[in-house]
């Protein structure tokens, strides 16, 4: 058995685009409430490492203490039946840590669940489909898919980002370890977490409840920019779509065939709502909530059969001609 | 013979409950935390319906056939009483009773549920209220027709002389069964026909 | 009066039957008919071992594709048919039939009862549980049967809506999956009401409920837990059902309906079940511990207030599953307390099999290897239990490879674990024979080891940020060499499973013969033979303590003198 899973890791293939190398866990937080939490679980580790410690030691030295020796020996040792003030006394320790397990606890649901909202907060609308993601800005007038654009939120001038929860379909759960812990997406309810991320770069998550077939591939990008970065991205996404002469027939293709039914393209009569927002493509670093590097290669092979990466995801095939193909490929690469 | 017979001193009579009605108590307990969920989930959704009929509009209040069941409890009481006494005739009689109000009661369920299905065009599909409505009247009611059936055979039984006093302890635990169903009928009242409606 | 085999009260006819060399088709009806606890409860024991194969096998594959990233040795829909399947019947076909057998065999035996109270209600319950698993499992050749468009639930053993309604979950197979839980849902119930009446109504002489032995009482605990559990269970899939079939909006979140409900029913029922599964664990523990440690079960009184308590307690906490869903702060507070107050009953038990064990002479059988494992291990999966409860930190683990850690440590490393030692303990009795005890130590030896090796290092993924329930997970995010240590220890344990398999089998014509009493013990099944006669007892017992063999067998000190 050992053998062959050596093999199977031997021979595993090189699909998956590997864009990054970055562990989201939960003990790097980069972000207040994330932060919070990992002081409490410090904590909660230390408590409970300590009664582990304690009734662990115990066990293992009255086993040791206790065994049987000697095979000669056939006597019973003295039968004890019980006693209510060791009783009482390990009823009353086990209380008090937990009392204070439970204040400790509750001051963290506090803080982070209802921590007053600034008014410079960003806010994004976000929803979670079968299997990607929709980033609504409703205040920037800005949509966009599977990778979300935040603003670093520094102490002296804090600009949180608050994100509104919503679902189209079935549970997703927003998380991105490193910011917060997650939050469920469920239909017909509105929930809300934030994040204020206190350094730029690139933060990795997913959704993290089981939704369906692709489940595993409803991957999750943060992007905290410096407030320069994010105002030019924010201002290169309110632009509608450009249009280039060269791609004009890409574009008639996109039109023509079915794509228009579940893209949006703005500018154009593409206005379909069941696919993510295409407008500005190329902006994006991933393909289809990560399950490819946005690369031409990729691409092509996304339209062609989007099961080659994500088998089971809501888009079909559309069996394009190979020309049609290039030509849509070409005209979505000039999507910035 | 390996058995080691254990043998001690019993200070009191030992006595102890009946199985049969452990049993059905037992059952009762479970029967009871199924309507709690489907009664949870009817008041959780009153007034979530998307689309009408809503149920101020088309619910009439049953209170003759509500009457009949839970008059149907102390008949069954009666016939008992009189099952306990060897008294036969009282009790075919009582029992009859008994059956006949519940078949009033579920006579009155399907009047109901066919005005609403044919004059106020509700079903299970047509809106949450529909759903939630039949769910929990016909669980109820197929609670009612499961009774009926045993009244029914015991009925039966009666009339073919096989039932006697020594039978008093099954049927007074299927009696339980029937307080049971009665019980909950005020729960589901209260909830469809008052709150559901207010 | 037929509804029971046996006559109770009055005297039996001991004759050995005549003309018994029957061929197997008899044997085969015989098994088939027999209202007989102990016939069924080892049906139930066999039929739940054999779900134990079959969902370890369905867990081998998760493994195997687990084991490196972007793998393809399954494919998406594979992969969640797999968890989905693995999860129900280690729960529904494994875990309930084989505590509701061992109660089966052992609560009659226990009490001096020479049946259960309704012998048939039995055999209907656990014919019912047996199709249910039947049901369940041809949902994967449903394709071409009944309907269409089979081949197993993929929709997690929490079956969360709307996901199972049927705009998202076309075909029949999430039919099977409600259909076959609610069928096995009636067995469950039956048995339970079963266990009730046999407990309060078939006792002994001189058997008060303050003598019952603890295995007797949390198993009267743990069905009427069940009571109140299942029932939930079944409603909500009623109402799924509802959905799918009538057209109703129970779950139809297009139509107002409500994802949030289910998730509450369905913890209504998961979170006491969990407990519904343990408590038999510890049931177990109870006999097992004392007997070798030589001494009597410490507080007794204590470990029942505990096991009532936990079962109390347990029906308040379900909202723990629940705390990413948006609740209030107000809820999330309410349910880390009502959670972590848990952790003071299950401590008196902890604490007071520690002291049965202190001051005693511990004999390191199999049995109690199985039962020592079972107390350092329970110990940390209830410690992650506690991590799990603190609500924030709970918003990072959830549905993280964290939980799959918590759970399998006390589902295995408690359970699977004390179900083993019962196995080793009980054995005889059944069978008449001895289990081997080398191969025995082979069996808990390999898997310890292959358990700690799965589960311990399990933890890590999830803190590294590792969703459950995902098919393959990209290269590079620093989680390859711990889910390929998390597989090999997989293999590990099937090896050990296996062991124990070849050990059962071959200790059946092999074993060394027990006897009535292999191990020196004190509660009533070792005054019989091994195996017991149909009738059990054939003077039924009158017991005057908890331990009436100890009685017996230490006349100058009885237990009688101390309660
Ligand atoms: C039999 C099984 C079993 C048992 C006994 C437990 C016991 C406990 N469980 Fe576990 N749990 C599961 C099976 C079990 N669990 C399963 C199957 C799931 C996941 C289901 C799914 O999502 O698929 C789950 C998930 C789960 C969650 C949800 C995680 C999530 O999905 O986000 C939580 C959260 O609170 C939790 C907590 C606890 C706690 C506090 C206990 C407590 O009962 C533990 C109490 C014990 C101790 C604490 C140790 C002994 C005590 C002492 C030594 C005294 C001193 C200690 C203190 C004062 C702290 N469990
Ligand atoms: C009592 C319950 C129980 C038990 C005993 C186990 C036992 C095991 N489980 Fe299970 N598990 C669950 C209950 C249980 N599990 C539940 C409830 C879930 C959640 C499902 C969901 O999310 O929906 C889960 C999910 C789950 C996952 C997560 C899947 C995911 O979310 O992506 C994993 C992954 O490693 C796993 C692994 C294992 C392993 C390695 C064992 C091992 O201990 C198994 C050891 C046993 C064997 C290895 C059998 C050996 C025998 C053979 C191999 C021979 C076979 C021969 C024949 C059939 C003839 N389990
Ligand atoms: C039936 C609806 C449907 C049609 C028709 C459709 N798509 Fe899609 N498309 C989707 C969905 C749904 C996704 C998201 C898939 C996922 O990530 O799981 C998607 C994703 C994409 C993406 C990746 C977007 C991103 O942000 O990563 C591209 C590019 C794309 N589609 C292009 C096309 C083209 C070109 C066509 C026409 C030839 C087309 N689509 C037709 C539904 C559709
Ligand atoms: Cu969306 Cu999982
Ligand atoms: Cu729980």
């Amino acid at each position: 058995m050992g053998s062959a899973l050596l093999l199977l890791s031997a021979t595993s293939q090189m699909g998956w685009s590997q864009t990054v190398q970055q562990t989201p866990s939960i003990f790097a937080p980069a972000s207040t409430p994330a932060h919070q939490i990992y002081e409490l679980s410090l904590f909660t580790l230390g408590l409970t490492g300590g009664i582990f410690v304690v009734v662990a030691g115990l066990l293992t030295y009255a086993i040791i203490r206790y065994r049987h020796r000697g095979s000669q020996d056939d006597t019973e040792p003295p039968q004890v039946y019980g006693s209510n003030q060791i009783e009482l006394s390990w009823t009353v320790i086990p209380v008090l840590i937990v009392v204070v397990l439970f204040l400790t606890t509750t001051r963290v649901i506090l803080a982070v669940q209802d921590a007053p909202k600034p008014p410079a907060a960003v806010e994004v609308t976000v929803t979670g489909h079968q299997f990607w993601w929709e980033f609504q800005y409703p205040k920037l007038g800005i949509v966009t898919a599977n990778e979300l654009h935040v603003p670093v939120s520094d102490a002296a001038s804090p600009r949180p980002t608050y994100l509104k929860l919503l679902s189209a379909d079935v549970d997703h759960s927003f998380w991105v370890p490193e910011l917060n812990g997650k939050t469920d997406l469920i239909p017909n309810r509105v929930n809300e977490t934030w994040i204020d991320p206190q350094k730029t770069g690139l933060y990795v998550g997913q959704c993290a409840q089981f939704c369906g077939k692709e489940h595993a591939k409803m991957l999750l990008r943060v992007y905290v920019q410096s407030p320069a970065d994010f105002a030019s991205w924010v201002k290169n996404q309110q632009q509608t779509a450009v249009q280039q002469q060269s791609v004009e027939r890409g574009r008639e293709v996109f039109e023509t065939e079915a794509c228009a039914n579940c893209h949006t393209i703005s500018g154009t009569t593409a206005q379909g709502r069941f696919g993510p927002d295409l407008s500005h493509f190329m902006s994006r670093a991933t393909l289809a909530a990560g399950a490819a590097e946005n690369t031409p290669e990729n691409l092509r092979a996304w339209i062609k059969d989007p099961d080659t990466f994500k088998p089971g995801c809501l888009m079909p095939a559309m069996k394009l001609s190979d020309q049609e193909i290039d030509e849509v490929a070409d005209y979505l690469a000039t999507l910035r | 013979m390996s058995t080691i017979p254990i043998t001690g001193a019993v200070d009191r009579p030992w006595i102890l409950p009946s199985r049969g009605r452990v049993g059905m108590s037992a059952l009762i307990v479970a029967e009871s935390a199924i309507f709690t969920i489907f009664v949870i989930a009817y008041i959780y959704n009153i007034g979530r319906s998307i689309s009408g009929p809503t149920p101020q509009q088309v619910l009439e209040v049953p209170i003759f056939a509500t009457i009949c069941l839970l008059s149907s409890s102390l008949t069954i009481w009666i016939a008992e009483r009189a099952l306990h006494r060897s008294n036969m005739k009282m009790f075919g009689l009582w029992w009859l009773v008994t059956w006949v109000l519940g078949v009033i009661f579920l006579g009155g369920t399907a009047v109901e549920w066919r005005k609403l299905i044919y004059q106020d065009g509700l079903t299970i599909h047509t809106n949450l209220f529909g759903t939630t409505y039949y769910s929990l009247v016909g669980l109820h009611a197929s609670h009612v027709t499961v009774g009926l059936i045993g009244i029914l055979t015991v009925l039966i039984l009666t009339l073919s002389g096989k039932v006697a006093v020594r039978h008093a302890e099954r049927i007074g635990v299927f009696a339980l069964y029937w307080h049971f169903v009665d019980a909950v009928w005020v729960v589901v009242f209260t909830v469809v026909y008052i709150v559901g409606r207010s | 009066m037929s509804d029971r085999a046996i006559p109770i009260g009055e005297s039996i006819d001991l004759t050995p039957p005549q003309g018994m060399a029957a061929g197997w088709l008899e044997l085969l009806h015989d098994w088939v008919i027999t209202v007989d606890h102990k016939k069924l409860g080892i049906m139930y024991i066999g039929y739940a071992l054999i779900f134990l194969l079959v969902g370890g096998l369905e867990a081998m594959l998760i493994r195997v594709q687990l084991a490196v990233s972007n793998n393809h040795f399954l494919s998406p829909e594979t992969y969640n048919r797999m968890f989905t399947m693995h999860g129900t019947t280690m729960v529904f076909l494994m875990g309930m039939p084989i505590i509701i057998g061992i109660a089966n065999y052992l609560v009659p035996l226990m009490i001096g009862a020479r049946d259960m109270a309704f012998p048939r209600l039995n055999a209907f319950s656990f014919w019912m549980t047996a199709f249910g698993g039947l049901l369940l499992y041809y949902s994967f050749i449903g394709g071409v049967g009944l309907y269409g468009a089979g081949s197993a639930p993929d929709v997690g053993w929490f079956a969360y809506a709307p996901l199972t309604e049927k705009a998202f979950s076309p075909g029949h197979t999430t039919d099977y999956w409600a259909l076959a839980l609610i069928v096995s849902g009636f067995g469950t119930i039956g048995a339970a009401v079963n266990i009730i009446a046999t407990v309060i109504s078939m006792r002994c002489k001189g058997m008060t409920l303050f003598r019952m032995p603890l295995l007797v009482w949390l198993n009267l605990v743990v069905a009427s837990l069940i009571l109140v559990t299942i029932s939930p269970l079944t409603a909500a899939q009623i109402m799924l059902e509802i959905d799918r079939y009538l057209g109703g909006h129970f779950f139809d979140t297009q139509a107002g309906g409500s994802a949030i409900v289910w998730i509450h029913f369905f913890w209504i029922f998961g979170h006491p079940e969990v407990y519904v599964l343990v408590l038999p664990a510890f049931a177990i523990a109870n006999e097992i511990i004392p007997v070798f440690s030589r001494k009597a079960i410490f507080g007794y009184p204590a470990m029942v207030a505990a096991s009532v308590g936990i079962a109390f307690i347990s029906l308040g906490v379900w909202a723990h599953h629940m705390f990413t869903v948006g609740m209030t702060s107000a809820s999330n507070t309410f349910f880390v307390l009502s959670t972590e107050i848990v952790a003071i009953p299950t401590g008196i038990k902890i604490f007071n099999w520690l002291a049965t064990i202190w001051g005693g002479k511990v004999r390191f059988t199999t049995a109690m290897l199985f039962c020592i494992g079972f107390l350092f291990q329970f110990l940390i999966a209830g410690l992650t239990g506690i991590m799990l409860s603190v609500a924030p930190w709970d918003w990072q683990l959830h549905n993280s490879f964290f939980v799959i850690a918590h759970f399998h440590y006390v589902l295995v490393g408690a359970i699977t674990f004390c179900l083993f030692a019962a196995f080793y303990y009980w054995y005889p009795k059944v069978t008449g024979r001895m289990l081997d005890e080398k191969l025995g130590k082979w069996h808990f030896w390999l898997f310890v080891i292959g358990f700690h090796v799965t589960f311990d290092f399990m933890h890590i993924p999830g803190l590294l940020g590792m969703p459950r329930q995902i098919y393959t997970y990209e290269p590079g995010r620093g989680w390859d060499s711990w889910n390929m240590i998390v597989s090999l220890g997989g293999a590990v344990q099937a090896i050990a499973v296996l062991v124990f398999v070849f050990n059962l089998v071959w200790s059946y014509s092999k074993g060394t013969v027990a006897g009535a009493d292999p191990w020196d013990a004190w509660t009533l099944e070792w005054a019989t033979t091994s195996p017991p006669p149909v009738y059990n007892f054939a003077v039924e017992p009158v017991v005057s303590s908890r331990r009436p063999l100890w009685d017996l067998k230490h006349p100058e000190d009885p237990d009688s003198r101390y309660e």
